[in-house]
């Protein structure tokens, strides 16, 4: 049956859920059952927001609280992955990937190739990603294209409770390196959810609005942003096509080049930096598949290529605003008046 | 309110609609309307739909705009006779008030689906109306009780109605047992009983006509009629890569059109229907549940189960209706009860007939009821 549950929800059934299956399934994190070694209730916290509470009794032995070293603990979980077990790594927040970045982009993405597709790494990385949480520069980085860039991973970045469920399961199940971000400003948000397992495939993405006019691609918060832009846009005869990629690496150029034919025109929505990120893969790629049918530029919608600020007010700024989207629709929307 | 005035409101199908979007108008301002005329197209998040008349007169504003969203309820259009003068008519929409959403008991605390522990496991229905006969929904292989969503509240203006997810299906239990048409049957009574209805007019579509049969069959007391809606159990042919495709079916794509050959109109099978029925395919156990079913209800790509002899033996009032242009069971198969039963082969419908000429389907099932009522056998 289905309920409304929140996304921190649904990523804390869908680890029940896999856990309950599959007994190779284990969890290894900072503060994940409530710190070891330290005095008070274990499972009391559940990690640092709270994720995995609960799971610690129903599994006790299969979560493990590891020390503050992210390059022990995520070598750890890709070499159990090689040895048979599931392991779902939590790193808190993806900015601290920077110190472990050789056991991941270069053993976990290396072993199925180098070692001719006998080394399998099932391992899942989850971490909080995404600016507006007031967590300054070090804790608040879209760092998606980094991961994007190296073959061998896998990179996830569900927009709601529903897909981060499904998702969640299928990095699970994987035999790949899955690269899984959570935004932390959806934690709170809510959709139905069944209350059964279920798996999304990769390399699928959700057209989440219909439209003729635009095409907007994007994913995790900024899909938010862009429906709202969509309502606005819609008020004055604007109908935008939204696209939600949900997986980054595979992705669903199907679906971005066919809405495209369909639209003629193309904005990219990305709250990564605008250098080498989604937003020029995505409008690169569209560029060179598509460019008869493109009406006008391609354009990018990004945050600027600056720290994320810890002012309040310049954090706001940073993130694009459903205005700013519609106002980037607008200038290809409009041009096109013209010229007609 | 002047009794003379008939409002068109944005009607509601189904539990979830809240709101519909108008696409566009059927008849214009100033044409003369019969009871049944097609009106105004409709669409909502689940599926299109044609709004027709219950009123008779002419159709003297055509107020929802196309592209514009309204509440369900909300006044779309008027009918009047040309005696009542525009002052009334404008009179009457200025005074209009779209009724709340949420004055219907249970909606809001949510959708309205209950759920009941039978030995076969969890079951969730949908129960709508209030004393009369008796009617359960039986939907078929793949489908659930949205089916019904243009049905259930018009058999429930004159009598009980539930309509059911069987195993493998909707939000029930994903496990099933015997996996075959009388296995199936066998959860239906088992529901009527759980539920404490003793005897009930059976309204089946496709495979869960079939199981209706079976249900009628084998306890013969407990069913007051059945109506067969584009109905398995007829005859040994059937678009056998149709349920193949339904199940095998991994993506948007692979699904599309597969589930455009329910229709008459392929553009019935909107988006979110596919996202809906990829939703439903994708929990654990579905497709092995789907594939128990499949293989027991197949005997090399033709039904297994044909129970047209002798249910034309039973003595039971049956009514069969047939989307003409079905592509899943043929309709040539309604001849198996020639004499025995009640036909209507609807022209410009398909497979899913209750979905695409759903008025029409809705009457014939409420006098099939209404008769049986009338003339107990």
């Amino acid at each position: 049956m289905a309920r409304k549950i929140s996304f921190k929800q649904a990523i804390n059934e869908a680890l029940d859920l896999e856990m309950r299956r599959d007994p190779t399934v284990i969890l290894l994190g900072e503060d994940i059952v409530g710190g070891a070694g330290g005095k008070g209730e274990e499972d009391a916290w559940g990690g640092v927001l709270g994720v995995t509470k609960g799971l610690h009794a129903k599994y006790p032995g299969r979560l493990l609280d590891t020390p503050l070293s992210e390059s022990a603990y995520i070598g750890a979980a890709i070499g159990a992955a090689c040895c048979g077990m599931r392991p779902v790594a939590e790193l808190m927040f993806l900015d601290f990937m920077g110190v472990c970045f050789d056991q991941i982009l270069n053993q976990a993405a290396k072993f199925n190739y180098m070692f001719g597709g006998k080394a399998r790494t099932p391992v899942t990385i989850r971490a909080m990603v995404g600016a507006g949480f007031r967590a300054a520069a070090q804790h608040s980085q879209m760092l998606t294209p980094l991961f994007t860039h190296i073959p061998g991973l896998k990179v996830v970045c569900p927009s709601n409770a529903y897909d981060a469920k499904g998702l969640l399961i299928q990095s699970i199940r994987d035999n790949d390196p899955v690269i899984f971000c959570e935004h932390k400003n959806l934690y709170g948000h809510e959709v139905d959810v069944p209350a059964e397992a279920y798996a999304l495939p990769f390399g699928e993405a959700n057209i989440v609005r219909d439209g003729r006019d635009v095409t907007i691609v994007t994913y995790g918060l900024m899909v938010h942003r862009a429906v709202e832009a969509a309502a606005v846009l819609a008020k004055q005869g604007i109908e935008a096509e939204v696209i939600d990629l949900r997986t980054l690496s595979p992705i669903d150029w199907d679906t971005v080049i066919e809405s495209v034919e369909t639209t003629g025109r193309l904005v990219v929505v990305d709250e990564a930096h605008p250098r080498c990120s989604l937003a020029t893969d995505v409008a690169a790629y569209v560029a060179q598949h598509a460019f008869g049918a493109l009406k006008a530029a391609p354009q990018m919608v990004t945050a600027p290529h600056t720290p994320v600020p810890f002012s309040p007010v310049l954090e706001d700024l940073y993130l694009p605003t459903a205005d700013v989207i519609a106002t980037a629709v607008s200038r290809i929307t409009a041009r096109e008046k013209l010229v007609a | 309110m002047d009794m003379r005035i008939k409002p068109i409101v944005m009607p509601k199908w189904g539990l979830s609609m809240s709101e519909g979007r108008v696409t566009g108008w059927l008849k214009k301002a100033g044409d003369r309307i019969a009871v049944g005329d097609e009106i105004v197209e409709v669409e909502t998040d689940k599926i299109a739909g044609v709004v027709e008349a219950g009123d008779a007169g002419l159709l003297r504003r055509a107020i929802g705009e196309e592209d514009i969203v309204y509440p369900v309820k909300a006044l779309i259009g008027v009918i009047a006779d040309e005696d009542v003068s525009d002052t009334d008519i404008d009179a009457f929409i200025a005074a209009y008030v779209t009724p709340a959403g949420d004055e219907e008991e249970g909606e809001a605390k949510g959708p309205g689906y209950e759920f009941v522990e039978t030995d076969a496991g969890t079951i969730r229905y949908a129960r709508r109306g209030d004393g009369g006969e008796t009617v359960i929904l039986v939907h078929g292989f793949g489908g659930d009780l949205d089916n019904w969503l243009f049905n259930i509240d018009a058999i429930a203006e004159k009598a009980t109605v539930h309509a059911l997810d069987l195993p493998g299906h909707g939000q029930s239990t994903k496990t099933v047992g015997n996996a075959s048409v009388d296995g199936l049957a066998g959860v239906l009574l088992g529901f009527m009983a759980k539920l404490g209805i003793d005897r009930a007019h059976l309204v089946g579509h496709s495979m869960g006509s079939a199981v209706s049969m079976a249900a009628a069959l084998a306890a013969p007391d407990k069913v007051a009629s059945l109506t067969l809606i584009a109905p398995a159990g007829l005859g040994p042919e059937i678009n056998a890569d149709y349920l193949e495709g339904f199940v095998a079916a991994q993506s948007r794509r692979e699904l599309k059109p597969v589930v455009e050959q329910l229709f008459a109109d392929p553009a019935l099978a909107s988006r979110q229907m596919l996202d809906d029925l990829l939703k439903y395919k994708r929990i654990d156990g579905v497709e092995e549940a789907l594939r128990a079913i499949m293989a027991a209800f197949l005997e090399s790509e033709r039904q297994r189960r044909i129970l047209s002899p002798q249910i034309a033996a039973a003595n039971l009032p049956i009514l069969l209706i047939w989307g003409e242009e079905d592509r899943i069971i043929p309709a040539a198969h309604a001849r198996a009860l020639d004499g025995r039963a009640t036909a209507e082969i609807i022209e410009g419908a398909g497979h899913m007939v209750q979905m695409e000429k759903a008025s029409r389907v809705n009457d014939r099932i409420l006098a099939h009821v209404a008769d049986r009522v009338a003339t107990p056998a």
